[in-house]
């Protein structure tokens, strides 16, 4: 049993000082105040206060909720069909009804942008989070091993980032055609290579760090270290290009339909919804400009909030 | 004769928002033309404030609350920008507190003084190479040509120092502020900068205020000292008066700190001879391969022949000046470099080829304490987090043990429980540095190592950790091998000390001995070098 064998030990060890400790200290019941570890959750929360107090930060986030609320629920945003037709009602403008008008085949537009989010978002998610993973990865592994092992990932990465990113997803997309997952991959893969260089660098930069040596003289193992210390330091400046690329991987999304190379056209998406609303750009603006004015409030949002985060961290 | 610099009842605040925190209150005293002031205090004393109020570079923050501050007959509390900048260069020149990042590394070090010799004279002025040459050689730089083609990086801390002294009497000023003008270097750089600076202010007439925490340093170099607590002047007299002689308790307690004050560590009966040391090295040599250069040597010696011993319970202090090889020979007693030859010896084990996994186990026997308590700890985890953390790293305790082990450990080093809660950034230097003692102290080990532990903090916060490893010794028995280049710091501390100079051991001994008699010439140099010696030598 080595875990009770540990406790022993640790008691073992701890006698000798325990009659040290009565020969300076008060008794210990008057010294001992009732002291309790207070849980990470109030301390997050006592962080998060001065952010409340922003109005702006407080708008972006309404927003991306707005809209991550529109991707997992989109039913509980709005009571009409995105593909039900009303022809007598086609290219309605904005009225109390429909909030964003109806487009040619009389369809209401906020339901159908609603309905867009899903694919858009969860597109966009799928993406940062398969850069993420891949991207720490490669940091990590390129920053913490060093030499040969660095210099093949880093080589990689850098003819990743010699390619335009769109065109790189475009190539994706045609070659194993459209889906969220598919888009997600194409869009993820253009993003991996800023992941890996913004890990690697705070990974070289924390290794390095008085700390991470106490740590280890601590006892700890490299991977204990990694976890425990490098990770969470490293962590601020790639969570803050997370939500920067978020907005990217919107776009990205979004502009692969509005090239063609997306949903097939009933499903309501974003792109698909600017690019068909385009020919009516002159008698009924509000079908392209509306869900184009919805696309950049997110994308903007997600920016501001990027950029409180990196604010926060100064 | 009017004095060169007037203050009058000046009180600075710095605002906050609504909130205004008083920075410095009714503070009153003057300089004469070629006098030497020296301002001694804390960290947040408030001496910079008054140094930079003089140079009329205070920040947008700091409001001028109440008082007069003139300088050469100018009134500086209502001066407009322009005036300022007339003043400052001409009339004062500035020795700033670090440097290594004072000096631009982009340029060579003749342009950075040519700049303030044009700044001063004009830009149409002739002689300026052969003046910068001159001002080179002034402030005791060998080969001033050379010098002045080099970057900063080529030169040492020392000489980077005489550089930015040759800056601030570029503009031939009538007053230069010394701004802890050598709290980055060792003493004997120290001693010979001040020695120099000293001469050269003699030598020109020019009246010399010197910002230090180090109460040796002002009372070997002013004719006048000012003592300064949170805002306010509390002392003021020549050195002697003040040394000799506080009326303050607050300056009493500033003497008692200063390490140069204080005595020595009462001899301790001797280790029984039969004993085998906790720790011992053994001829322990080590170099570094040098990036290859023409004309330069292509390995550094970092450590030659190395031997020394601690006994359990003892203390070892290694004084030497920075690149003398002390912090290595403390890395390779850890593990965590690898010694070229010699043996490393841990209570009767050999070490010396030992791997981390097979040194693990001795983890538990042997702590270090690093130098810098302000990168020691986690930034992102909570004191109690950082305490406990050996004890994580080899599962001895969970749950409630572990929130037992933390309050003990805590409290061994006299911090509030609660404390436990916080995170690096809300606790000061000495705060922290009981910290990271704390998180040496969990695996109740029988040797902990020091690199350093006070050369970041303040005097009177040095003494408080200095006494707080006494007391953990007592009660706990342990053995420390303490690295400082500070000689003061190792006499309050040692039973033995070895003096360490270019990776070499040139002197060791038992404290008293080494201290009272020193017979080796390097030693007695290094102790010369302590600044309150000769304040010492009057009392």
């Amino acid at each position: 049993m080595p875990s009770s064998n540990a406790v022993r030990d640790l008691d073992q060890r701890f006698i000798p000082a325990a009659p040290a400790a009565t020969a300076y200290a008060p008794p210990p019941t008057a010294v001992l105040p009732a002291w309790r570890r207070r849980s990470r959750w109030a301390r997050l929360l006592a962080a998060s206060r001065p952010l409340s107090r922003r109005p702006g930060f407080l708008l972006a986030a309404l927003v991306v909720a707005f809209a991550l609320l529109a991707a997992v629920a989109p039913g509980a945003l709005s009571g009409f069909d995105p593909n039900a037709t009303a022809p007598l009602a086609k290219l309605t403008a904005p009225n109390a009804t429909h909030w964003f008008g109806t487009d040619e085949l009389g369809r209401d537009l906020y339901t159908r942008v609603i309905h867009g989010a899903s694919l858009s978002i969860q597109a966009a998610l799928l993406a940062v989070g398969l850069a993420l993973l891949g991207g720490l990865t490669l940091g990590v592994l390129s920053g913490f091993a060093g030499g040969r092992v660095d210099a093949v990932i880093m080589r990689v990465i850098d003819v990743l980032l010699a390619l335009p990113g769109l065109l790189l997803a475009l190539a994706i997309v045609t070659a194993i055609g459209f889906g969220t997952l598919p888009v997600a991959l194409a869009v993820g893969v253009g993003i991996i290579p800023g992941f890996a260089r913004t890990t690697r660098a705070e990974v070289l930069r924390v290794k390095t760090l008085p700390y991470v040596e106490a740590a280890r003289l601590g006892g700890a193992s490299w991977l204990q270290t990694l976890w425990r210390h490098i990770l969470p330091n490293a962590w601020g400046p790639v969570a803050v290009l997370a939500t920067l690329d978020f907005g990217a991987a919107i776009l990205a999304t979004a502009g692969l339909s509005f090239l063609g190379f997306g949903a097939a056209p009933p499903a309501p998406e974003w792109g698909t919804l600017i690019a068909t609303g385009r020919h009516f750009l002159i008698t009924a603006p509000w079908v392209a400009l509306l869900p184009g004015v919805f696309v950049v409030a997110v994308v903007f949002s997600l920016n501001h909030l990027a950029r409180t985060l990196e604010e926060i961290k100064r | 004769m009017n004095p060169l610099i007037e203050v009058h009842d000046l009180s600075i605040a710095y605002r906050h928002g609504p909130q205004q925190t008083q920075a410095v209150t009714d503070v009153s005293f003057s300089l004469m033309q070629g006098e030497t002031l020296a301002i001694v205090g804390e960290s947040g004393s408030g001496k910079t404030t008054i140094a930079n109020a003089i140079l009329g570079l205070l920040p947008d923050s700091a409001v001028v609350t109440a008082g007069r501050l003139s300088v050469a007959g100018q009134d500086l509390s209502q001066a407009t920008e322009r005036t300022k900048r007339q003043l400052r260069g001409r009339t004062i020149g500035l020795v700033p507190q670090d440097p290594m990042v004072s000096l631009n590394p982009t340029q060579r070090i003749g342009r950075q003084i040519a700049e303030a010799l044009v700044l001063a004279k004009g830009a149409r002025y002739k002689g300026v190479d052969a003046d910068v040459s001159e001002l080179l050689a002034q402030v005791g730089l060998d080969n001033p040509q050379l010098r002045a083609r080099q970057y900063p990086h080529e030169l040492s801390g020392g000489m980077r120092q005489r550089v930015l002294i040759a800056i601030a009497l570029a503009g031939n000023p009538r007053l230069i502020i010394a701004d802890e003008p050598t709290s980055a270097l060792d003493v004997t750089v120290q001693r010979r900068i001040l020695d120099h600076l000293e001469g050269l202010v003699r030598e020109r007439g020019i009246s010399l205020l010197i910002i230090t925490h180090d109460l040796g340093v002002a009372a070997d170099r002013a004719d006048r000292v000012l003592v300064m607590k949170a805002g306010a002047l509390v002392e003021h007299g020549t050195p002697h008066q003040v040394l000799a002689n506080p009326r303050q308790p607050y300056t009493r307690a500033l003497i008692a700190a200063a390490p140069a004050f204080a005595e020595h560590r009462a001899p301790r009966p001797a280790p029984a001879s039969g004993q085998t040391p906790l720790l011992s090295l053994t001829a322990v040599n080590k170099h570094y391969r040098l990036p290859r250069m023409r004309g330069q040597a292509e390995r550094f010696q970092a450590l030659a022949d190395v031997s020394f011993k601690v006994c359990a319970g003892q203390t070892l202090g290694i004084v030497g000046e920075s690149g003398s090889g002390k912090s290595t020979a403390l890395r390779i007693a850890l593990g965590m470099e690898k010694a070229d030859s010699g043996r490393v010896q841990f209570a009767d084990q050999d070490v010396t080829d030992f791997g981390w996994r097979q040194f693990r186990p001795l983890r538990r026997r042997m702590q270090l304490v690093q130098q810098n308590p302000f990168a020691a700890l986690d930034p992102r985890l909570s004191i109690f987090d950082s305490i406990v953390e050996p004890l994580v790293s080899f599962g001895l305790a969970k749950g409630a043990a572990l929130d037992r082990a933390a309050r003990e450990l805590i409290e061994r080093v006299h911090l509030p429980a609660h404390f436990l809660d916080r995170l690096p950034r809300e606790l000061s230097g000495g705060q922290r540095q009981r910290v990271a003692i704390a998180r040496a102290l969990a695996l109740q080990p029988d040797l902990v190592l020091l690199d350093e532990p006070v050369s970041a903090l303040d005097v009177s916060v040095q003494r408080q950790i200095l006494d707080l490893l006494d007391e953990l010794q007592r009660e706990l028995g342990i053995a420390y091998v303490i690295v400082s280049h500070d000689l003061a710091v190792i006499a309050n501390v040692a039973d033995d000390v070895l003096v360490m100079r270019q990776g070499r051991i040139v002197d060791q001994g038992p404290t008293a001995q080494l201290f009272d008699q020193p017979s080796n010439p390097y030693t007695r140099a290094l102790l010369d070098a302590v600044p309150g010696k000769r304040q010492r030598a009057l009392a």
